[in-house]
């Protein structure tokens, strides 16, 4: 038993995310405003996920918790300590146990169930933040739909990189209405966000908390000439050989030598427990 | 024929300030207004207000919308003005930099009304952009640059070509030439000129240069302190005056 | 077709304590379709007053000047627009024109505005300067750097480019050489003979017996004479 309530913040407070959550799954991809805690962590950190990730969990919950895909990364490995401590609940490291996972840059490669929350850590929640820069005009902008800022945006990115450069952070139209901002996942990852698990957005330093509900229409933005793509680096995994993974380059030597990893550590781990070995990998003991 | 702005009776005060005062008027599809006075007239004031950007206190702005018929435009619901202020509606501002998106190259600032509008071919959209950069005479390879890099004139023109794109049928410009040296400012005149006849343009032009409503007004509104003191043919008005102040107006400006 | 009936002009001096200046009273007159009068009277007698009162420059105090079926008096702008647009030509002593636009555009203009195809209106504009002696180098500049004898007739090109019902000609043949001057005599007469009615002011004795059917000595409607 610890000397926290459940999960750090009181009940009080979790009500109110709950209800935020609640608002934010009825109004696909809106922007619902909440009062943020502060929490023993820096801005940028996570504030806004932990917070929802808080009021989510109950005590049966089995909560992962990665950062740029892996398990093991500093800000993972103490948010997973920090609900270990405070809620006392089980955690695990791999996607298919996992009934609530916490995310920062990246959807996993398995697919989610209709059992599992996923719950992103957003820093910038506005898509249109960096055209207008007037929370006022953007607010307007959302309830009158004028969405022709954000094609300003990629018609920029075409005609100075001869195509759509924008990598991550690809903004998104949910359900047809409210433009969605699906925080800085590479838009490899765009497509999974149709799924059958709930999507939760929380930003803490913007006080904002939004969602996409399963099976939830997600369309990347694009134009008829220059439709939206999924890419990844155009290798296969150098230690498990997947070759439809979002992949992370790693530099081996001064000599330029590098090698392709899949970025989610759990899916890349369970290939090769299966027996999956790729060009630069050892069979798993 | 059905006018294409019907202002009635409209006046805006600020507290006890007069803005503009029962100002009424009927602009026809294809004319060029001009709106002349002093600083502090209430020309802007009066401007602002038919375009939507201020509420007036009193009267009405009625305006022929495409589908719907005359409208007036101090009643209707905001998405539906916003909406006539992407399409029909352009508005130029005096600087150039209040009109343009100075971090976005110039063929996005073109193109951006056509994206507010459902525009999402690139191609067309580059096309028009690049079309439209040549009818304001700023050169296609420019098409890149920011208006950050670009000369006051050249701004200026910029601004033009991104509020025309769409084919507006009205027109509002606030000191359009202003602050521009007067070489520049006879290139734009000129340009204008052309657009309103070739686009068969409704324009409402607030200026204190009586030299720009000469050249592209057909009528013209006098103001004083809020109110209107004299209309009528633009030649007419600043040849044969009939108002001391107009007359005030007239002769003072220096002859070159 | 231009008929005046008791109009009167005068101007009031607001910043010169309200002098009134009383210039015309009463004037009548009317001028059939095919017709040329001229204006006569001395320097200062209000020739051209009558003229801009008729083209709705200057505002008329009281009476009607129907040109058509306008009354120039008591038209909207828009409508004068219009009456200068389709109906009544002017040709001033001096050319007002937009810095940059070239000579060939200026004289085409009046065509364009009516709707009239470039084409065809570049190409009535450029034979009318070639009967001007306007030299085809010249076509392309703006005519505020012509001198003035060339800005005259470019500008009379301009008026005589539509075939206007009713014109206003303000001293259209001074300043002219001989060749220049019939030029423009044969232009009045080929207006006159499609039936345009014409009212000018010439100062030349020999060109206004050529062209004018009659005279009326505007000395008449000075405030003067009819007080």
């Amino acid at each position: 038993m610890s000397d926290y309530n459940f999960a750090y913040l009181d009940e009080q407070t979790k009500r109110m995310i709950r209800r935020a959550i609640l608002k934010a799954l009825a109004v696909p991809g809106y922007q619902v405003p909440f009062a943020s805690r502060e929490m023993p962590m820096p801005y940028g950190w996570g504030t806004g996920g932990v917070q929802v990730s808080a009021a989510t969990l109950t005590p049966d919950d089995t909560l992962k918790v990665i950062d740029q895909g892996a398990d093991d990364t500093t800000n993972a490995v103490s948010i997973r300590k920090f609900f270990e401590k405070t809620a006392g609940i089980a955690t695990t490291e791999e996607t298919k146990k996992a009934s609530i996972i916490q995310t920062r840059h990246r959807i996993p490669e398995a697919e989610l169930t209709e059992d599992q929350i996923l719950v992103y850590q957003v820093p910038i929640p506005e898509p249109l933040r960096f055209l207008e820069p007037r929370e006022t005009e953007t607010r307007k902008m959302h309830a009158l739909q004028e969405y022709g800022l954000m094609h300003v945006k990629l018609y920029e990115d075409i005609s100075q990189h001869g195509a759509i450069a924008t990598a991550y952070a690809y903004p998104v139209k949910v359900e047809g209405r409210y433009v969605m901002d699906p925080s800085p996942i590479p838009k490899f990852d765009n497509p999974k966000m149709e799924m059958p698990a709930i999507q939760l957005f929380g930003a803490g330093r913007e006080q904002r908390i939004y969602a996409v509900p399963p099976y939830t229409q997600v369309v990347s933005l694009d134009f008829e000439d220059y439709p939206f793509q999924a890419s990844k680096a155009d290798h296969p995994c150098g230690l498990c050989g997947a070759e439809d993974s979002y992949l992370d380059e790693v530099i081996l030597d001064d000599a330029g030598n590098r090698m392709f990893v899949c970025s989610d550590t759990d899916y890349c781990r369970s290939r090769r427990e299966a027996g999956q070995v790729g060009q630069l990998g050892e069979e798993a003991a | 024929m059905i006018p294409l702005l019907q202002v009635k009776g409209v006046a805006k005060n600020y507290g006890a300030m007069i803005g503009c005062a029962n100002v009424s008027f009927d602009l026809h599809p294809g004319e060029v207004m001009g709106i002349v006075g002093e600083s502090g007239s209430g020309k802007s004031t009066l401007l602002n207000c038919l375009a939507g950007d201020l509420t007036p206190d009193r009267g009405e702005v009625i305006f022929n919308t495409r589908v719907d018929g005359p409208l007036d435009t101090v009643t209707m619901s905001e998405p539906e003005r916003r909406m006539l202020s992407r399409t029909d509606w352009a508005f130029v501002h005096q600087h150039a930099r209040d009109g343009l998106r100075m971090s976005v190259s110039a063929g996005g600032n073109i193109g951006e009304r056509l994206m507010a509008v459902g525009d999402r071919h690139y191609a067309t959209i580059r096309e028009q952009a690049s079309d439209w950069l040549g009818r304001v005479e700023i050169s296609e390879s420019r098409i890149d640059d920011r208006p950050s890099a670009f000369s006051g004139g050249m701004q200026q023109r910029l601004q033009i070509a991104r509020n025309l794109v769409t084919g507006p049928r009205l027109v509002f410009m606030d000191e359009p030439t202003g602050g521009l040296d007067v070489s520049v400012q006879a290139r734009l005149l000129d340009m204008l000129r052309g657009l309103v006849r070739e686009m068969g343009l409704s324009a409402i032009i607030v200026t204190h240069d009586l030299a720009v409503v000469r050249l592209l007004a057909d009528r013209l509104m006098v103001m004083k302190n809020g109110h209107v003191v004299e209309t009528g043919l633009t030649d007419q008005v600043l040849d044969d005056p009939q108002h001391g102040y107009t007359q005030l107006l007239v002769s003072s400006v220096l002859q070159v | 077709m231009i008929e005046l009936k008791n109009v009167c002009k005068s101007f009031t001096l607001h910043n010169q304590g309200s002098a009134v200046i009383p210039v015309m009273q009463h004037a009548t007159l009317s001028v059939k379709p095919g017709e040329c009068v001229g204006l006569t009277g001395a320097s200062g007698a209000g020739k051209s007053t009558l003229m801009r009162v008729i083209y709705g420059n200057y505002l008329a105090a009281s009476g009607s000047v129907m040109v058509g079926c306008v009354d120039v008096a008591k038209a909207e702008p828009r409508e004068i627009l219009a009456l200068r647009r389709e109906t009544l030509g002017y040709v001033s002593q001096f050319l007002r024109v937009v810095p940059r636009v070239p000579a060939l555009d200026v004289v085409a203009e009046p065509l364009l505005s009516v709707g009239t195809p470039v084409d065809q209106a570049r190409s009535k504009a450029a034979s009318l300067l070639t009967q001007l002696n306007i030299a085809e180098r010249l076509w392309g500049l703006s005519p505020t750097t012509f001198s003035g004898g060339e800005q005259q007739r470019v500008n009379i090109a301009r008026g005589f480019a539509y075939d206007y019902p009713a014109m206003l000609l303000d001293e259209p043949t001074a300043s002219l050489d001989t060749r220049n001057r019939a030029t423009v005599l044969a232009l009045i007469e080929e207006a006159k003979a499609r039936g345009a009615a014409i009212i000018g002011i010439f100062h030349d004795e020999a060109a206004r017996e050529q062209v004018c059917d009659r005279f009326v000595d505007v000395t008449e409607f000075s405030p003067r004479a009819a007080a």
